[in-house]
């Protein structure tokens, strides 16, 4: 590993080492690009990842203080975790299920395919999809994509027979066991799913892709990545040419470090890439970093998502299996017919027994209710809805001045006011759900409604017009020259897809770019 | 400046309670466990303060057939919260006397009306999170509810029952993929 020194001119520095950090770090290493790579978290590997529920949690996520305001029922249902993300070395690739769905291409032109909704921020993205589709292969083939480019699908768990007998019997057509970064034999060095269901609390095989056992090692073997983990970035500053030339961050030791840098990519997973940018506040940036526009934390989205239970009177053990194999794509489609725009997928999901009552249920849910269904553990089906959630100017992520985190800065505040559509699409989406399950001979169906946000998006988007995001099609702050943006946040609009290819798509695009502009010495 | 700390309440309160019961016969535990007999023995609530939280998980998330020794975690976790925090203790003291003494040997239907009661309190709320949040976490309940946990160690469930399933149609190969050792 290379050790590059604070005050090297010649650095590139990415805060950040999940989906999009990771690859972009091995992206530019292996380009010859010297890169500092910043990551909070501590390093776990398949060995050290916990198999007890609550450790593995402790262990892997971001839980420092973040408040909230708004009329989201989140608020009311998980006040303690309004987002699950990680603070991981691999960042969220060290928890996520797997799900690989691509973007539609309608999708990418929200604005122009849904029209003019009220209390929306609809843009169409400045990308079109068939450059897009050049990236999503590239990033299939590299995390080994089942039911893509010649690579099978995962075989069809108890859990999922049930979603897919009922999604074809009430006319569901593409009903399959998933696009999941997920091996189903040993490839790439990484391990085969042995169907553990313990993919969320880290994959002990390595067959889910992870930046952790992929990405970063293999940039650590060019001799061209410093890694600094436990190491939190505080602000990034600039020179009086507005171009920005170091990270200041805390080591594990205390100490406050700053990292000379030719240039920065920020990829916190959005909440933390926008506080970071409002933190980076100067004479020159007064309303943060990159953040002329006003845009910098606006739009923030999170997918409408949510639970969907069935319980039946024979066993499931739905604990067993990949937890995310299984996917209705029918629903991904704009017809607004159905009541709203946009579309969703839905993807099974089961979750261990200490986790369904803390994260399955509303709050409203307790006593005999709550009683009979955790009675039918071994006899359950679950499912998540994956929508497209509309944009909105005021949900939003700011600074709270009043709730200071471990380095007494301001933690991030988070407002959402869900608009109409996100919640018309999900209770379309409960319903066909619940019908799933009555289709094969569901006792009782039961639903959360909008679960913690794994997939944080759009706080720093991309767009053709510098007034209505913060970066260009390549993740270059409209505003800073050698400024990027390299993860969820850059999304122009969240379409129905899991976000994480989208991210690594995205990444090994901006990759080349920043390495054919360094080399032409344009950055 | 004051150079006084607040001296907690609970260093106060020498008494503190216990909650005690006696394992299932036959039950999972009591078959590895040395005696039947189980006392939690509590940092700083009351014997029947314990009495009634116990009371109140099993309102909160009822199932008969699991033993109080479950229930007991609950209580145990509420006790160290209340332990460790003094606003906490003093919630559960207020929160309690609200809901009265005679909470634990009232009828269902009259517990359940108290607690709906004071549903949007903050009181309620650590009532059901710490609940939910330690009922189900313990072999007791993986036992109970007949959950197997973590099976790397076992080398996965793919050879043990990941698609044993059998009163549903197969899945064709189409739309899942090849089964153990497939090609």
């Amino acid at each position: 590993m290379a050790q590059i020194a604070h005050d090297d001119s010649d650095a590139v520095v990415i805060i950040g080492s999940g989906a999009g950090g990771g690859t972009l770090a091995h992206e530019l290493t292996r380009r010859g690009i010297k890169v500092v790579l910043l990551e909070a978290g501590a390093r776990q590997s398949l060995a050290s990842f916990s198999q007890n529920p609550g450790e593995a949690f402790a262990q892997l996520t971001w839980l420092e203080p973040r408040t909230t305001s708004g009329s989201w029922t989140v608020r009311e249902d998980y006040p303690g975790l309004p987002s699950w993300t990680c603070k991981t070395l691999g960042g969220t690739t060290v928890h996520w299920t797997g799900a690989t769905p691509r973007i539609r291409p309608w999708e990418l032109r929200a604005r122009t395919t849904y029209g003019a909704i009220a209390g929306a921020s609809l843009i169409d993205w400045p990308i079109e999809y068939a450059e897009l589709e050049r990236y999503y292969e590239l990033a299939e083939r590299r995390l080994l994509v089942t039911r893509r480019h010649g690579n099978p699908g995962l075989p069809a768990s108890n859990h999922f027979k049930v979603m897919y007998n009922g999604a074809k019997r009430i006319g569901y057509k593409q009903v399959h066991t998933g696009y999941l970064a997920v091996n189903t034999r040993p490839a790439d060095e990484r391990g085969m799913c042995i169907q553990q269901g313990f993919c969320v609390q880290g994959c002990k095989t390595g067959a889910k892709w992870s930046t952790l056992y992929t990405e970063i090692p293999r940039a650590e073997a060019t001799g061209n990545l410093d890694l600094r983990i436990l190491s939190r970035a505080l602000r990034i500053e600039h020179g009086e040419d507005g171009r920005v030339n170091g990270v200041v961050y805390r080591d594990e030791n205390g100490r406050e470090l700053r990292q000379r840098a030719r240039l920065v990519c920020v990829a916190c997973n959005s909440i933390e890439t926008a506080r970071l940018l409002l933190l980076s506040e100067s004479a020159r940036f007064p309303h943060g970093l990159a953040n002329s526009s006003d845009q910098v934390g606006r739009n923030y989205c999170r997918h409408t998502a949510g639970f969907i239970w069935g319980v039946f009177d024979k066993p499931i053990h739905f604990w067993r299996g990949t937890t995310l194999a299984g996917i209705v794509e029918d629903e991904t489609k704009h017809d607004p017919k159905r009541g709203f725009a946009g579309g969703y997928h839905l993807e099974l999901a089961a979750l261990d027994l200490p986790s369904l009552p803390v994260a399955g249920f509303p709050s409203t849910l307790w006593g005999r209710e709550l009683g009979f269904l955790m009675d039918h553990y071994d006899r359950m089906a679950g499912m998540l809805i994956n929508g497209e959630d509309l944009p909105r100017a005021t949900n939003r992520i700011t600074l709270d001045s009043t709730v200071k985190d471990g380095f007494a800065l301001p933690v991030a505040h988070i407002h959402v006011d869900e608009h109409g559509n996100d919640a018309a699409m999900r209770a379309h989406a409960q319903q066909q759900g619940r019908a799933i399950y009555d289709a094969v001979g569901a006792v009782r169906t039961a639903t959360s409604r909008q679960t913690p946000a794994t997939h944080n998006m759009c706080a720093a988007r991309m767009s053709k017009n510098p007034r209505d995001g913060v970066v260009d099609a390549y993740g270059r702050a409209h505003d800073v020259a050698n400024l990027f943006i390299s993860d969820g946040s850059a999304l122009s609009t969240p379409g129905s897809a899991n976000p994480t290819l989208t991210i690594v798509a995205l990444a090994l695009r901006q990759a080349e770019y920043i390495a054919r502009e360094l080399n032409a010495r344009n950055l | 400046m004051s150079t006084m700390s607040p001296i907690p309440r609970r260093s106060f309160l020498a008494a503190s309670g216990i909650v005690s019961g006696l394992l299932a016969a036959g039950g999972p535990l009591s078959l590895i466990a040395p005696s039947r007999a189980w006392a939690l023995e509590m940092k700083t609530l009351t014997s029947s303060q314990g009495a009634a939280l116990m009371s109140i998980a099993r309102t909160i998330a009822p199932h008969d057939g699991l033993e109080d020794a479950a229930y007991a975690l609950v209580v145990k976790a509420m006790d160290t919260a209340a332990a460790a925090d003094d606003h906490v203790r003093a919630m559960v003291d207020s929160g309690l006397a609200t809901l009265g003494g005679s909470f634990a040997t009232q009828t269902e239907a009259t517990r359940i009306a108290a607690l709906k009661a004071v549903e949007k309190s903050a009181f309620f709320h650590f009532l059901r999170s710490s609940t939910l949040a330690n009922l189900y976490s313990s072999a007791i309940a993986y036992a109970h509810f007949g959950y197997e946990g973590e099976a790397f160690s076992k080398g996965g469930y793919l050879t043990r029952g990941f698609n044993d399933l059998h009163w549903l149609p197969e899945v064709p190969l189409q739309d899942s993929g090849p089964g153990v050792g497939g090609g």
